[in-house]
């Protein structure tokens, strides 16, 4: 049973770490129809300058402030001169994302060096209690947690304010919205930004999950959270956490007992999602 | 009475397509102003043209004096032009609530005197408050796509076949709320049904083929038998 629990809470907490990627790729699609493959890019830029301020001041959360401002930043950039030239063409998107992706890659060498970094969470959020046989491991709780108020924060913008609905309509029918006197442009590299941030965001967090950074990192998350997009609907915010524990637990428990096919686990739940559901599991249509 | 919106040799294109040709009229402040013709005459057309949803390559559009031809779209919406698409533009997944709430610039005495005498006209809006926009009837997300234009202080409406598709007696209930918005709004409206659009328009424009061949106030139309007959094909 306490070996159960563990690997549901490993689930959980590598799941919430693929729902902050995967969020903000979703939203991408969701709202603009940009397949953005730089995303993972971000991802490791948020990781490598929030590792950085992390181990420079010693401030964990500085490291993350920095990370979602680097973020943030390189949204801003990456909507403005890569992505907004190629609106519309799915094709050019993938092309000129995947070169990006590469670029960012090569450039985290350049700055940071191309070794590996070994990164620790903060003493606070180490360590682990137990209750009964369990046990509990703090930063994964930490990250669960975070992955949690995240979604309900977005909940809340999303169903009870004004820009949340303006975001969810646009997704609907942008000529319409525009036609109601919003800036989709706007909206778009907002949420752009805001989408990017969650992505250096889970870089951050994912550091010191997994306790080492490298600069291929980010291609490889970023293909499981396509995978999550996929599985969950593409553009479906609620359907990206869902498929996020999904493809999270689905890992943690074969890493477990079929350790043999874990990596090829999540390659096959997105086929079988494609070949039956190709819309996604939470699709509302 | 005052020109409110001037459209001036107006030329458009929909890809390769030429759509407008020549189109010109103007719509005086106060009045209805109804674009009459056949099916892909380009009266929708002109509609998105004036919204900045279609490019105008030729001509000049003005809004009290103001050039809007080829401005962004929510600039033009934001001048107090509300616009109902032909295909209503709900947007399906949100409440009717919602899809109010989203229409909304702000949230002041005079926009909820507005929301009140929608919810006075449109009843059943009230009712399916929290009804996603995509579950009603035809008629419902008339009402709704009407409401949303009209709960801004919009100036002026554009409104796009508001019959189409609806049933008799749906088609009578929307007309009737669009000739009690006439007491306190501009509109244009593009509307195939001549009974009904005679019935509340003050003047009209026939489009045929991209330009606008004739001009008049309605009650000279409703006796022109030729007129009806050669462009309309009313007998």
């Amino acid at each position: 049973m306490d070996v159960l629990f563990s690997l549901a809470i490993n689930g959980l907490a590598t799941g919430m770490l693929i729902f902050l990627l995967a969020a903000g790729l979703t939203l991408i699609f969701g709202l603009m129809d940009v397949l953005n493959f730089a995303h993972g890019g971000l991802f490791i830029w948020g990781a490598y300058t929030g590792v950085w301020t992390y181990q420079m001041t010693g401030s964990f959360l500085g490291g993350i402030v920095t990370a979602i401002g680097v973020g943030l930043l390189l949204g801003l950039v990456t909507e403005r001169f890569i992505v907004r030239p190629v609106y519309g063409s799915h094709v050019q998107q993938i092309l000129i994302t995947l070169g990006f992706m590469l670029v960012l890659q090569e450039c985290i060498k350049v700055v940071f060096g191309p070794d590996q970094k070994i990164v620790s969470p903060p003493s606070y959020l180490e360590g682990s209690f137990i209750i009964g046989e369990i046990v509990f491991i703090n930063y994964r709780l930490f990250i669960i947690a975070v992955g949690f108020l995240i979604y309900f924060a977005f909940y809340y913008l999303f169903k009870k304010t004004r820009v949340g609905l303006i975001v969810r309509a646009g997704v609907m029918n942008k000529e319409m919205i525009q036609s109601l006197g919003v800036n989709i442009k706007l909206v778009f590299l907002l949420v752009f930004m805001v989408g990017a941030a969650l992505a250096a965001l889970s870089g951050m967090l994912h550091a010191a999950y997994s306790g080492v950074i490298y600069a291929e990192m980010g291609l490889e998350f970023s293909i499981l959270a396509f995978i999550v997009v996929v599985i969950g609907g593409m553009g479906n915010f609620k359907g990206s956490l869902l498929a996020a524990i999904l493809v999270g637990l689905t890992q943690a428990f074969m890493a477990y007992y079929v350790p043999a096919l874990s990596l090829a686990t999540n390659m096959l739940l997105m086929a079988i999602v494609l070949v039956f559901r190709p819309q996604g599991l939470f699709a509302l249509r | 009475m005052s020109s409110f919106l001037e459209v001036s040799h107006v030329r458009a294109n929909i890809e390769q397509y030429h759509i407008l040709h020549d189109i010109s009229f103007h719509v005086p402040k106060g009045e209805v102003t109804v674009l009459l013709g056949r099916n892909g005459a380009g009266k929708t057309t002109t509609l998105r043209s004036i919204m900045g949803l279609t490019p105008v390559i030729a001509g000049e559009i003005t809004f009290k004096g103001e050039k809007i031809r080829n401005q962004k779209p929510h600039l033009i919406a934001n001048r107090g032009i509300g616009y109902v698409p032909e295909d209503q533009g709900i947007f399906h997944d949100l409440t009717v609530g919602e899809n109010m709430r989203v229409a909304m610039k702000k949230e002041n005495e005079e926009t909820k005197e507005r929301m009140d005498w929608i919810l006075d006209l449109f009843p059943d809006l009230k009712k399916f408050w929290n009804k996603p926009g995509g579950q009603l009837s035809g008629g419902q997300k008339q009402m709704l796509a009407i409401s949303r234009a009209y709960v801004n202080d919009n100036e002026l409406l554009l409104i796009d076949e508001p019959s189409k598709g609806l049933a008799p007696i749906v088609v009578e209930k929307v007309m009737d709320s669009i000739h009690q918005m006439k007491e306190r709004t501009t509109i244009l409206l593009v509307e195939q049904n001549f009974m009904m659009a005679s019935g509340i328009g003050d003047r009209f424009y026939i489009i045929d083929d991209g330009q606008t061949v004739q001009q008049g106030q309605m009650n000279e139309l409703k006796q022109d038998g030729v007129l009806l007959q050669k462009y309309l094909g009313i007998s």
